[in-house]
C-alpha cells in the first residue's frame, strides 16, 4: 500500500470513529484497522536507506551503479 | 571645405563625383564607421551570380544596404535567409557609382539571442500543437518517493543544493544521480540519454531534471527538442529544475511539474518526514482518544444496564425459583403422603399376616396345643407316656386329660 492511500484511509477511519454512532464492535474493528494502517505508515516513512549513488550506462551498454560521496562533487 | 580649399580655391561649384568622393572621405575616416558591428534583421537577401550577397539590415526604425563579397562569404556557416537576426560587422562607405553608403559585410553572425528565441518560438509552438504540453498529459507526483532520480551535472550548484535539500527534508530517501553534462555541443544528448537511463533502470519514482541559473545560452540544452522528447517520452513522473525562477525553457512546458529553481524541485519532490511523523502520531493520538472515549461510553451503559438489569433479573429469577420451588413443595408432599399412604398399607397388611401366624387365631380355627404338666409342647408321640396327665390348650381354656394309648399314625 501506498503511503497516502494509508494515511488516507487511516483519516477516514478516524473521521467514522469520532462521529460515533458505531457500535463497540465496529469501533474495535476499526480501530485495530487504525492501528494497522499507523504501522503501515510508520514502516513507508522509515523504508528507504537513505542511499545516494551514481547511476551510468557503460560503453557496452551494461548499468552500473556506484555509491557516491558527499563532498567528491568538489574534487 | 577647407580640404579642398587648395584645389578648388576659385570655385564654389564642385562634380558630383568631387562630393561624392568627399563623403566618402568623411566615411573613412570616421573611427565608428570604419569598423563597426550591426545587429538587424535580413532582408532583400539576394546572392548574386558571381557570389556577393546583396541584403540590407532592418529594425523597427531603418535600414542599411549591405554588400557581402565572395571572398567574405564564402567560409560562412549558414545560409543568410530574409527575417534572420544577425549582427554583421565591417565597415561604412559609400558607393560612388549610385551614391549609396553601404555596409561592407566581413563578417555575419547569427544574433545569438534573436536566433535562439526564434528556435525556441519555434519548437514551442511544434511541441504545443503536438500537445506535448496538455494537461492530460502531465503525470501526478508521488506524494512520498522512496527513489528519485536526478540528471544533472555532479560538479553543478543544482545537484549540491538538491541534496540538501531533500535530504533535510527526508534524511533516509533514496537519491540515483545521473551525472551529465548540462551545457555545451554534448548537453542535449547527455540529458536525454539520462532521462532514458533512469527510464531503463526503473526503480526510482519521479526524476529531477535540470542545472543552476546561467545565461541563455548555458541553459540552451533544455531548451533542444531531444530533450523535449525525452521528458515527454519518461515513463516517469518528470520535475524540470533549470535556472532561476525567471527562465523558462521547453523543459518546464513538457515537464509534468516545473520548478522555479532545484532548491524548489527538492521542495517539491518530497515531503518533511518530520511533519508526516507529527501529522500521524496526531491521527494516532486521535485515534487512542476516541477509542478511549468509545470504550468509555461503553462501560458506562454497561454499567448502568447491569445495574438494572441485575436487579430485574433477580426479581425475576426469585419469582421463577419461588414457583419452582412451590411446584417442587407441591411434589414432595405429595410423595410424602403418598409414601406414608403406601407404608399404611403395608403394616396393615403385615399386622394381618402377623395375625394369622399367632397362636391364639390358629387355637381359633380348631387346632390345640398340647403341653406337659411343665408346659412343655408335646411335639411327637415320643413325648407322650401312658397315665401321663397332659394340658391341651383350646382358644378359651385348657383340658387337663390323661394318656389312655397312643399310637404312631401318619396323619395326612
Amino acid at each position: 500500500m501506498k503511503y497516502e492511500e494509508a494515511i488516507d484511509k487511516l483519516s477516514k477511519i478516524v473521521e467514522r470513529l469520532e462521529e460515533g454512532s458505531l457500535s463497540l464492535e465496529e469501533s474495535l474493528t476499526l480501530f485495530e484497522e487504525g492501528i494497522r494502517l499507523t504501522r503501515i505508515c510508520m514502516k513507508i516513512l522509515d523504508e528507504a536507506e537513505g542511499k545516494v549513488r551514481i547511476l551510468t550506462k557503460e560503453l557496452n551498454g551494461e548499468i552500473k551503479l556506484i555509491d557516491f560521496e558527499e563532498g567528491s562533487a568538489e574534487n | 571645405m577647407c580640404l579642398f580649399a587648395g584645389v578648388f580655391m576659385d570655385s564654389e561649384i564642385f562634380s558630383v563625383g568631387e562630393v561624392t568622393r568627399y563623403i566618402k572621405s568623411l566615411f573613412e575616416n570616421d573611427e565608428i564607421l570604419t569598423e563597426i558591428s550591426i545587429r538587424g534583421e535580413i532582408s532583400n537577401f539576394k546572392c548574386h551570380n558571381s557570389g556577393h550577397f546583396y541584403f540590407s539590415l532592418k529594425d523597427e526604425e531603418a535600414q542599411i544596404r549591405c554588400v557581402m563579397f565572395k571572398s567574405r562569404n564564402t567560409n560562412l556557416n549558414f545560409t543568410p535567409q530574409n527575417g534572420q537576426k544577425v549582427i554583421a560587422t565591417g565597415y561604412i562607405t559609400v558607393y560612388e557609382k549610385n551614391g549609396e553608403y553601404q555596409l561592407y559585410v566581413e563578417t555575419l553572425e547569427k544574433d545569438g539571442i534573436g536566433e535562439l528565441f526564434l528556435q525556441f518560438q519555434k519548437l514551442k509552438e511544434k511541441l504545443q500543437e503536438e500537445g506535448l504540453f496538455d494537461d492530460s498529459r502531465k503525470k501526478n507526483l508521488p506524494f512520498l518517493p522512496q527513489n528519485i532520480g536526478i540528471v544533472t551535472s555532479i560538479n553543478g550548484a543544482a545537484l549540491r543544493d538538491l541534496l540538501t535539500v531533500i535530504k533535510r527534508r527526508f534524511p533516509n530517501v533514496n537519491i540515483i544521480i545521473v551525472p551529465v553534462s548540462v551545457q555545451g555541443e554534448q548537453a542535449k544528448d547527455e540529458i536525454s540519454e539520462g532521462i532514458e537511463l533512469l527510464n531503463i533502470y526503473g526503480k526510482v519514482d519521479v526524476i529531477i531534471v535540470g542545472r543552476g541559473g546561467g545565461s541563455i545560452e548555458e541553459l540552451w540544452a533544455f531548451n533542444e527538442e531531444k530533450v523535449a522528447r525525452a521528458i515527454a517520452n519518461s515513463k516517469i513522473p518528470v520535475i524540470s529544475a533549470v535556472g532561476h525562477q525567471t527562465d523558462f525553457t521547453i523543459a518546464d512546458f513538457v515537464a509534468d511539474m516545473r520548478a522555479p529553481t532545484p532548491s524548489a524541485a527538492g521542495e517539491m519532490v518530497i515531503p518533511e518526514k518530520e511533519k508526516l511523523k507529527g501529522n500521524l502520531e496526531i491521527i494516532q493520538k486521535r485515534l487512542f482518544n476516541r477509542i478511549e472515549t468509545i470504550i468509555n461510553t461503553k462501560r458506562q451503559e454497561v454499567e448502568y444496564l447491569k445495574r438494572y438489569c441485575t436487579m430485574r433479573k433477580f426479581k425475576s429469577i426469585v419469582d421463577s425459583k419461588r414457583q419452582d420451588l412451590d411446584e417442587i413443595l407441591k411434589e414432595l408432599v405429595l410423595c410424602i403422603e403418598n409414601f406414608i399412604e403406601v407404608r399404611k398399607t403395608n403394616v396393615k397388611n403385615l399386622l394381618e399376616k402377623l395375625n394369622d401366624l399367632s397362636p391364639i387365631a390358629v387355637l381359633k380355627r380348631g387346632y390345640s396345643i398340647c403341653q406337659n404338666e411343665d408346659n412343655k409342647i408335646i411335639r411327637t408321640i415320643e413325648d407322650a407316656y401312658i397315665n401321663q396327665t397332659i394340658k391341651i390348650m383350646l382358644s378359651d381354656g385348657i383340658i387337663r386329660c390323661s394318656v389312655n394309648s397312643k399310637e404312631k399314625r401318619v396323619i395326612e
